[in-house]
């Protein structure tokens, strides 16, 4: 069993929670997930690791409620314990292979979105840890959904926040963002990495290529075992099909087909909305899903 | 009871339109009557042919002979010693072509139900709750054991018997490996089956970490040089599913067998109290002509769906059991032979609407000795499918020997290991299963487990 140590509420049904899981929190890096199955019964989740602390032995998670299951996390408390936890899968993000000197000669712009955000802090962190200086976008619809705000301005050279309404920073997208960077302040960025919903990181990606900016994105398709044996993950990327769990999370965004990618994850959508609406209204649900014949 | 000693007892199954509406178990075993009538008919040969047809070489005279007197646990005991899992072979060990194949009252009539009778041992030694004999004492040094299906659970289950302190280290949540993911529950039940021959493996001392995926959380180097292991065995399967490459095939409703059976099988999807889903199909097209293919398509089949397999060679060439063959078309899955996929067709919603096949006819033989198949020109036609189930084979996951150092690999990223006694090319790692061969059966992963155990025996004793 892992044990929930510490559970936070973001903003927006985004929750986190540090999970004592030693094996994991011992060799995990940035850009790397895991596998967690609540309980018996419970489907295998990928989260993409958000924090981890070697000595504590804990790993952070950061999960936005979207279904049924991910309603059914956020009910856990402290002190209770997830039965299944298992990582890190999947590979470090690819900036980590570079050797510091290389690093050091990139300009670097980190796009986040959402929940997406909560993945991009230990790169940030990491870079930060290491000497480098890196720049950070984070766009949400409305001021009140964003998350992280506090702990990333700290690690971050600079931090723009962007908002669709204007209610707070910058007002446009994630994109409107990089074009007033790069366009209208003159800024050169050799590599953009950018991790939120799937619609975001099409659009970042479209810009980027015409900017010309090579583009890391880092792909939450639909996945069961997690290690490369079941290809429910699996993407168009170029001319190959590769899988997320082991060829990834990370891409060369300029190549993945998010259209195909987009549709590939609604492909449970009416059960996952069926059992959204089962758990929310029980015994009293008598219609009306479009599913249950009521 | 009256025993034809040229006719085998018949066994008892599930009538084929009451199964194919469920997940219980086709065939429903002997009984002890049933057992033992079936056991005089072994002529206890001198020089047993049966012996070297088994890849684990059971004393099958031996066993057999218990039971014709009625001694259940010593029959069971004198399983046990060759075999950790003898309620799981005595289902799926294609004995046909093995066992059964040699034995001497085939020759004229049925062989003995060798497989039938290693099955009702098994079951009957569970229900009395015997368990097979643990070392007498421990010494000292510790395996581990990297995965826990057939070849990990045989090879950690013999060292154990000799004292070792030996840890499993499995990737999934639960142990058993393609036990537990790969074979459906009415060919292989999984609590009643497969949960107990693994609690019967952790009753020799034989711990089981889940949910630690080595050459990720840890490597076999660190396994050797920090956790103080003294050797490693490798079984970590064949898990990366193939596809055809054919236009179409990333469409929903396209699947892998491995994530079919794997959402029905381990998640359990076919449970409405389980969250995992599964996209069951109306009309399938299962494409494959192995156990595998039968597997899924005898799931999708009680999941609802009409179901065809889609097998580019003939009859003769189905790499599937006989016997599953058989099965599946008594209950109902449509063949459609000598027939390969060109394409899926696919909405504007990324659905599968259909899938276009051609015929294929038989030519010259090829490197495997069968016939190679041929395109019939101009003989396209259209499936009409709402899923494809693509089950064309597995090859291994290069996530271990991708992350131990000198660890040799051939040109199919297998393993390379010696076969009779597992030793890879680096000390102290020995290797055996699919990892190693490539997808085969179960029996042979357990056979290359028990040489292995014996190669880290010899090594650790001398």
């Amino acid at each position: 069993m892992y044990k929930i140590l510490k559970k936070e509420y973001l903003a927006n049904n985004i929750w986190l929670m540090d999970i004592e899981a030693p094996r994991v929190a011992k060799s995990c890096q940035p850009g790397q997930f895991v596998i967690v199955k609540m309980d018996e019964k419970g489907e295998r989740i990928p989260l993409t690791v958000c924090d981890y602390d070697r000595e504590k032995g804990t790993v952070t998670i950061v999960f936005q409620i979207v279904g049924a299951s991910t309603q059914e996390m956020a009910e856990y408390e402290v002190g209770e314990a997830f039965m299944d936890f298992v990582g890190p899968l999947g590979c470090q993000s690819e900036l980590l292979e570079l050797t510091k000197e290389e690093l050091k000669k990139e300009k670097l712009l980190f796009v986040c979105g959402g929940v997406g955000t909560a993945p991009v802090y230990p790169q940030v962190k990491w870079m930060k840890e290491h000497g480098i200086d890196v720049d950070v976008i984070i766009g949400a619809r409305t001021k009140d959904i964003l998350i992280l705000e506090e702990p990333m301005k700290e690690i971050a050279a600079n931090l723009y926040i962007a908002t669709d309404d204007g209610s707070y920073g910058f007002k446009g997208n994630a994109c409107d963002q990089i074009n007033e960077l790069v366009k209208n302040q003159g800024k050169e960025y050799t590599r953009v990495v950018a991790i939120g919903p799937m619609i975001m990181m099409k659009f970042v990606a479209l810009l980027t290529k015409e900017l010309n900016i090579p583009t890391i994105v880092s792909m939450n398709p639909i996945m069961v075992d997690g290690t490369g044996m079941c290809g429910a993950c699996r993407l168009q990327v170029g001319d190959e099909v590769k899988f997320a769990c082991v060829d990834g999370p990370e891409f060369n965004g300029h190549l993945v087909d998010f259209d195909q990618a987009m549709l590939r994850q609604r492909m449970y959508k009416t059960e996952e909305g069926r059992a959204m609406l089962r758990l929310q209204e029980g015994d009293s649900h008598h219609g009306g899903c479009g599913h249950c014949n009521g | 009871m009256e025993v034809d000693v040229l006719k085998r007892v018949p066994v008892r199954e599930q009538e084929p339109k009451v199964r194919a509406a469920n997940f219980e178990e086709v065939c429903l075993g002997y009984n002890k009557e049933e057992a033992m009538a079936e056991a005089t008919r072994c002529i206890q040969c001198k020089n047993p042919q049966c012996v070297k047809g088994c890849p684990v070489n059971i004393d099958i005279p031996g066993f057999i002979k218990e039971l014709a007197e009625g001694n259940v646990g010593e029959s069971y005991q004198v399983i046990s010693r060759y075999s950790a899992l003898p309620a799981v072979c005595g289902r799926v060990c294609p004995q046909e072509t093995q066992c059964e194949a040699k034995c001497i009252r085939g020759i004229k009539g049925d062989a003995v139900s060798i497989g039938k009778l290693e099955r009702f041992v098994a079951d009957a030694a569970a229900e009395e709750g015997i368990q097979p004999e643990k070392a007498e004492s421990m010494n000292g040094k510790k395996v581990a054991v990297i995965g826990s299906g057939p070849a990990g659970l045989t090879c950690a289950g013999d060292l154990a018997k000799l004292g070792y302190d030996v840890t499993i280290f499995e990737a999934l949540h639960k142990a058993g490996g393609v036990l537990s993911y790969g074979i459906p529950e009415f060919r292989l039940p999984k609590d009643r089956v497969v949960d107990r021959e693994v609690e019967n493996v952790k009753s020799l001392g034989v711990k089981i970490e889940t949910n630690v995926v080595i050459g990720k959380a840890t490597t076999v180097d660190e396994l050797l040089n920090e956790e103080g292991f003294d050797a490693v065995f490798i079984g970590s399967g064949a898990g990366l599913p193939k596809f055809m490459g054919i236009p179409g095939e990333n469409a929903n409703g396209v699947f892998s067998a491995n994530e079919y059976l794997t959402r029905s099988n381990l998640m359990k999807a076919f449970d409405d109290t389980y969250a995992t889903p599964i996209s069951a199909g109306k009309k399938v097209a299962v494409v494959g002509g192995g156990n595998v293919a039968m597997d899924a398509a005898r799931t999708a089949l009680r999941l609802g769906a009409k179901v065809h397999i889609v097998y580019r060679r003939s009859e003769e060439e189905l790499p599937a059991r006989v016997e599953e063959v058989h099965h599946a078309k008594e209950e109902g899955i449509i063949f459609d032979l000598l027939t390969n996929p060109v394409e899926i067709h696919v909405d504007d919603d990324g659905n599968v609407t259909g899938m276009t096949c051609i015929r294929m006819e038989l030519g010259e033989p090829d490197d495997s000795g069968r016939r190679r198949p041929v395109e019939v020109p101009g003989s396209e036609f259209t499936l009409e499918v709402d899923t494809v189930i693509m089950s064309l084979g597995t090859s291994p996951n290069p996530l271990i020997s991708s992350t131990t150092e000198g660890l040799e690999t051939n040109k199919w990223k297998c393993i390379v290991a010696e076969e009779e006694n597992g030793q890879t090319s680096k000390a102290k790692v020995y290797a055996g299963g699919d990892a190693v061969t490539g997808a085969a059966t179960v029996i042979l992963a357990m056979g290359a487990g028990k040489a292995a155990a014996k190669g880290i025996h010899e090594l650790l004793s001398e």
